[in-house]
């Protein structure tokens, strides 16, 4: 089943992602797809995440084509211009590769390259618009393709912000996003309930299926570092304690992991799931949350 | 110096659509020489908007827009004009666009594009920033830039890596987009977050002919350069 079939069938969809290496080396992202092969409803594979430069979304993407899977091709808009953006969509498309998630990428600052030229020439809003022009048989610029391309389009949200400006801005670019023609959401991770549902409870309106973020908790440095350092995850005191009294901290994790999406499943249309390394241990984690 | 055109009337009409009274504000410097925004413009905006059934509450010209000082004491004296008005029409360079909207709590619309120069050289600007983009979107986001206020230079919204308020990319600065979405809320229209700004037109940022050939550009260069140019 693709990606949009599961989201259309109301079954509860489960997504996940592979980060490229640096380098050509593609055996880690190989074994992780044939862990993941019939398990989940599609694999994003990021794009130069974190803006470190590794091996590419596309290619990466292409190669889970060849092996079976349903790959969401990231997209950023740091990268590309409107030029190189589009090319690249015809190449996923001729590639077999059916959806794509946009995104306005971390700044090269954040990055390995920090000299590089950002560039942005088109942001999300702008990027989801032409790609539906593209879907419709046009580019950019008005003219006509020669066979166009049928991509199933995502989004990303943040759910969960520290001011209100944030949130109110969320809102209104999730609505935007939709009417360029994203047809899915990805949120950022969550770790508070109460503030998903109240998120929630406002992008219900818009009748379009979110992906939950979920991020498996290693340990409690991580959650403490994702606290300070990641725009829009607060894990909670409780949870950072009960990952800190845990003796087999990866058990914990886990658990962890499978309560919230199970507390989490209700409020939405399915769960995006960042293992950050730990993709092999997604059944395991499916298994705990009684959806395999 | 900053170089202006005025936007179609059409365009201006369109960000007028609901404000039936309007103040306009021309500049007495490089709104002035570029011939977009001194007394005569001002006077023809002036007409021209009462001919399409607009109030204008009143007209100035202050020299200079850009200096935000400037701006609240040279308006003070037309305070009772420019607060019976919905909104204000600025006819100038985006710096002093931005800076009568930092000034003064209403919406602000931009009656003109600021051409490219090439880079402008020997300015001390103050905070309000303009990349003359030769497409002016200010109209849409509150008088704040989001080209130079966002440091993605994002044009529908935040990017969404904020962190109390603060610029993922430089947390000394706050993020751009909260500012615009503080002051659109102060203005009372937040419904111009839902527009969506279709892709940039980066051509109109690039510094025409003309301007590159002007008297000034051609004593400042070098022999060899103009041997060049000579070919």
């Amino acid at each position: 089943m693709v990606l949009h079939e599961a989201l259309e069938s109301k079954k509860f969809a489960v997504t996940t992602e592979v980060g490229p290496l640096k380098g050509t080396d593609t055996s880690e992202v190989m074994e992780v797809a044939e862990v993941l092969k019939g398990k989940v409803d599609g694999v994003n594979v990021t794009d130069q995440q974190s803006a470190v430069m590794r091996l590419g979304s596309l290619a990466t993407c292409s190669l889970l084509v060849e092996k079976g899977l349903e790959p969401v091709f990231q997209m950023t808009c740091r990268d590309r211009n409107r030029i190189a953006l589009q090319s690249d969509l015809l190449s996923a498309h001729v590639l077999g590769i059916k959806n794509v998630l946009v995104i306005s990428g971390d700044f090269p600052s954040l990055g390995d390259h920090i000299d590089a030229k950002d560039v942005y020439d088109l942001d999300s809003e702008q990027l989801i618009w032409t790609i539906n022009q593209m879907n419709g048989g046009h580019d950019l610029a008005g003219n006509e393709l020669q066979g166009k391309t049928d991509f199933f389009v995502g989004a990303v949200v943040k759910p969960v912000s520290d001011t209100e400006a944030s949130t109110e801005l969320q809102l209104a670019m999730m609505e935007k996003k939709i009417n360029a023609g994203a047809r899915f959401f990805q949120t950022q991770a969550v770790y508070e309930v109460d503030a998903f549902d109240r998120f929630m409870k406002r992008a219900a309106q818009f009748k379009v299926p979110v992906l939950v973020g979920v991020i498996p908790l290693k340990s409690v440095g991580m959650a403490r570092y994702m606290n300070k350092n990641v725009s829009g995850v607060f894990v909670p005191e409780e949870l950072i304690e009960e990952m800190g009294k845990a003796e087999d901290k990866t058990a914990k994790g886990l658990e962890i992991t499978a309560r919230l999406i199970n507390d989490l499943k209700d409020l939405c249309q399915g769960v995006h799931i960042m293992a950050i390394g730990w993709e092999k241990k997604i059944p395991e984690i499916l298994q705990l949350a009684k959806l395999a | 110096m900053l170089r202006s055109e005025q936007k179609p009337f059409e365009e201006i009409e369109g960000y007028l659509e609901g404000d039936k009274k309007v103040f306009v504000l021309g500049c007495d410097g490089c709104a002035q020489s570029s011939k977009t925004g001194g007394m005569p413009q001002v006077v023809a905006m002036k007409e021209r908007l009462e001919g399409a059934g607009k109030k204008v509450t009143g007209h100035t010209v202050i020299d200079f827009l850009c200096q935000k000082a400037l701006v609240a004491s040279r308006l003070r004296p037309l305070e009772a004009q420019v607060m019976e008005a919905d909104s204000l029409l600025v006819l100038t360079c985006g710096v002093g666009v931005q800076s009568v909207g930092a000034m003064v709590k209403k919406p602000v619309h931009p009656g003109c594009n600021t051409i490219s120069l090439g880079g402008s050289r020997g300015e001390w600007r103050g905070t309000e920033r303009c990349l003359e983009c030769g497409d002016c979107l200010l109209h849409y986001t509150g008088g704040i830039c989001p080209l130079t206020a966002c440091s993605k230079g994002l044009r529908n919204g935040a990017c969404g890596g904020a962190s109390d308020g603060r610029c993922e990319v430089s947390p000394e600065k706050p993020c751009g987009w909260e500012l615009i979405y503080e002051r659109l809320k102060e203005v009372g229209r937040l419904d111009l977050l839902k527009e969506f700004i279709p892709p940039k037109q980066w051509d109109k940022q690039r510094p025409r002919p003309e301007i590159l050939s002007t008297a000034l550009w051609a004593l400042e260069q070098r022999d060899e350069e103009r041997e060049e140019d000579r070919g």
